[in-house]
């Protein structure tokens, strides 16, 4: 009988039907068991989830599952990443292997229902972008009209180029390639004018160039990937901390709590930043784990701002701009709901 | 009188020679590397012609390489400024600094770095092991077989995973990688496929029906399907299958998997020694009274295992690197490693791609090339009258 369930939710898996993981325990309470977070994450992408020299995984993605583990254990280090394929991740979600899915996945519609994934907080607006030529003297994107663009044959980029193109009535011509890596030296050796690929992804091949200089994004998004960090369905209060560990580190960083002053925020009379640091009201609680959940976040991983900077911001060789990933505040997209 | 004697008198002619000549060496053209030159590269017009076709193409080959491996290359730096071209100004070939910063990383994976003397003690035994059943001279190779294949697996798991009660902190294997992971999958894979195989061959040569019969179906079964499908079957759909809490070590899978897949192959190879010893081998030992066992064991798969030893070797090689395989499943191997590091944007430049699958070449080459050699050696040792 249990091998029949077993095969059945299998089948419904194939067939990308929801499969809700009945468990009695919940996740938290199976991750304090353990001792560990169990983070799904790619097998290397420039700062979003690398090894170092060490061989310790760093990255925005990476942060994200340490503010997860701080917040639970005190200790960032409490992480057991598991690396996984584009294919692979979703499976190793649904079937239980991985607690927490960071792996610049965008959140779509048909992942969030018919995969059985809840999206939790999105740590990082991506779209796809245009790289130039700095001699080509073109600052925006509507200035392409008649460029051939270098794109990667049959992924979503080459359909929102087309779109792009169509909606703004230009005339483009496109030459594809099988791999990434075809399609960059391609554009380097001049064979188009632009390369298109999502923004931080331009961000990270133009540093393989000869001459990164000479090349330039141009401002202009033309699709939408929000990358969020995902759970199963089915088990509410794992989802609850997920997502307000995100959010508590833009609280952060909109309060001017960082890692360097959060033992003086503690001392603070703003009521915002006493329920922030949990010296008032009980909202760690709520999400089952310690009153002071947020001081330990920024305490070892830091703000919002903080680990942006340090993983993909100028801090970083990626050089990325704030730009949508700002704070509402300072015209981004990074809005947090409020903590009381 | 004899020729060579100076006792030879003076006659009347005077032409007669008083004695031998000095001897001379052969005509320039005739001997040395000249003679080899003329008689090998360029004895005819078309072999002239494809001897400078030859030269022409080392000469597009060879320098450029030593240029990029050894000449412009970089050895030190700390950054991705050490190995461009522009910052240089100069010519940058493979940056070495980027493979030496990385070095330990290829080497252990995640594996921590206080605890990396482990690994190294792992290494230091197991070649120590090897050694010492690989090389004829060393003696006692009764006790070598059982250190490498019993004293040397114990204590090396227990090493590697850790054991909290002596003290060793426990390390998971999802933070192995590198060269570990490489030599773990492929000894494993070597050490337990070739007793394996050579079972699965016995059965399916075996008189006994239902033992013949599962030989041909796991052979056939697994020969039949890529080593990926094998894979993604042990790391995506076993999870999905088996009960929640219950489940195997990633690692271990994947081990499992290419043991068994290098078992079928390996069958199949000592299946061609067992067919290529004659009848008369059996029909002796049977009537010296030997019984099965001991006919296969002192008699036929010595004969056997010496007639595939190419085959043998072979599949190993191939073994050893059909393990880079294990990175499509999230495993890191020494290639995949390698490939992890290409995205570091502090190295990012236009030739760490291109070192780092140079470095990976000439780790996978030497070992390779040291398991062909040390086959063709012993091939040679062995050859006692059965060479063909």
């Amino acid at each position: 009988m249990n091998i029949f369930l077993k095969a059945a939710a299998f089948g419904a898996a194939a067939l990308g039907l929801s499969v809700t993981a009945a468990s009695a325990q919940g996740v938290l309470q199976k991750t304090k068991d353990r001792g560990q977070v169990v983070c799904g994450t790619g097998l290397g992408i420039a700062g979003f989830g690398m090894p170092d020299e060490k061989g310790v995984w760093k990255g925005i993605d990476i942060d994200y599952c340490r503010a997860i583990a701080a917040a639970i254990f005190n200790d960032p280090m409490k992480v057991k990443t598991v690396s996984l394929t584009a294919k692979d991740r979703f499976t190793a979600l649904q079937s239980g292997e991985i607690d927490v899915l960071v792996r610049t996945t965008t959140w779509t519609m048909s992942r969030d229902t018919s995969l059985g994934l809840n999206f939790a907080g999105i740590n990082y607006y991506d779209g796809q972008g245009f790289m130039v030529r700095k001699s080509m003297n073109i600052k925006s994107a509507l200035e392409l009209n008649g460029a051939s663009v270098c794109t990667q044959q049959g992924t979503t980029t080459e359909l929102n180029l087309a779109d792009y193109f169509r909606a703004n009535k230009m005339k483009y011509e496109v030459v594809a390639f099988v791999t990434n890596d075809e399609t960059i030296k391609a554009y380097e050796a001049g064979r188009c004018d632009v390369f298109t690929t999502d923004a931080s992804g331009l961000f990270a091949e133009r540093l393989k160039f000869q001459k990164p200089d000479d090349h330039m994004i141009l401002p202009e998004i033309i699709s939408k990937e929000p990358l969020a960090a995902s759970v199963r369905h089915g088990d509410d209060q794992w989802f609850d901390l997920v997502k307000w560990v995100h959010f508590a580190m833009l609280n952060a960083e909109e309060l001017g709590v960082t890692q360097a002053n959060v033992d003086q925020m503690l001392k603070s009379d703003n009521p915002e930043i006493k329920r922030l640091l949990g010296t008032e009201g009980k909202f760690g609680e709520m999400i089952g784990v310690p009153n002071d959940w947020v001081v330990r976040i920024v305490k070892h991983v830091g703000n919002y701002g903080e680990v942006f900077e340090r993983n993909v911001g100028m801090g970083s060789p990626l050089k990325i701009e704030r730009g949508k990933n700002n704070l509402w505040t300072k015209g981004g997209l990074q809005y947090a709901p409020p903590i009381r | 009188m004899t020729i060579g004697d100076n006792q030879t008198p003076m006659m009347n002619g005077a032409y007669l020679g008083s004695g031998d000549l000095p001897q001379r060496p052969p005509p320039v053209m005739s001997r040395g590397a000249i003679a080899w030159v003329r008689e090998n590269l360029f004895s005819s017009i078309p072999n002239t012609i494809m001897t400078l076709l030859g030269i022409w193409i080392l000469w597009q080959i060879v320098p450029p390489t030593l240029d990029f491996l050894i000449f412009d290359a970089v050895w030190d730096g700390t950054g991705r400024d050490a190995c461009l071209e522009s910052v240089r100004k100069a010519p940058v070939g493979a940056c070495w600094a980027f493979a030496k910063v990385r070095l330990g990383y290829f080497f252990y994976g995640q594996y921590p770095i206080d605890e990396r003397w482990r690994v190294d003690t792992v290494w230091v035994m197991g070649a120590i092991g090897v050694i010492w059943l690989l090389w004829p001279r060393v003696p006692y190779k009764n006790w070598g077989s059982l250190y490498f294949f019993l004293i040397f697996p114990v204590i090396a798991f227990f090493l590697l995973v850790g054991t909290p009660t002596f003290g060793l902190q426990k390390v998971p294997t999802n933070l192995w990688g590198g060269v570990l992971v490489t030599l773990v999958l492929s000894t494993v894979g070597i050490v337990f496929s070739l007793p394996l195989g050579v079972l699965l061959a016995l059965g399916r040569r075996s008189q006994l029906p239902l033992i013949r019969l599962f030989a041909v179906i796991f052979i056939e079964f697994v020969r039949g399907v890529p080593l990926i499908t094998v894979l993604f079957m042990a790391n995506v759909m076993l999870p999905l299958f088996l009960p929640d809490g219950w489940r195997p070590d990633s690692l271990l899978r994947v081990l499992v998997g290419i043991a068994l897949f290098a078992a079928a192959y390996m069958a199949e190879v000592v299946r061609g020694g067992l067919q290529a010893i004659g009848r008369g081998q059996y029909e002796g030992a049977q009537s010296l009274g030997l019984g099965y066992w001991q006919m296969m064991v002192l008699i036929i798969l010595p004969q056997a295992l010496k007639i595939v030893i190419p085959n043998i070797v072979n599949t190993f090689i191939g073994l050893f690197k059909d393990t880079t395989l294990v990175s499509i499943v999230g495993i890191f191997d020494f290639l995949k490693t390698i490939e992890a590091s290409f995205v570091d944007p502090r190295w990012a430049t236009p030739v760490t791609r291109a070192t780092g699958y140079a470095f990976a070449a000439i780790f996978y080459f030497i070992f390779c090339w040291g398991m062909s050699q040390y086959s063709q050696w012993m091939e040679r040792k062995l050859a006692t009258g059965h060479k063909r």
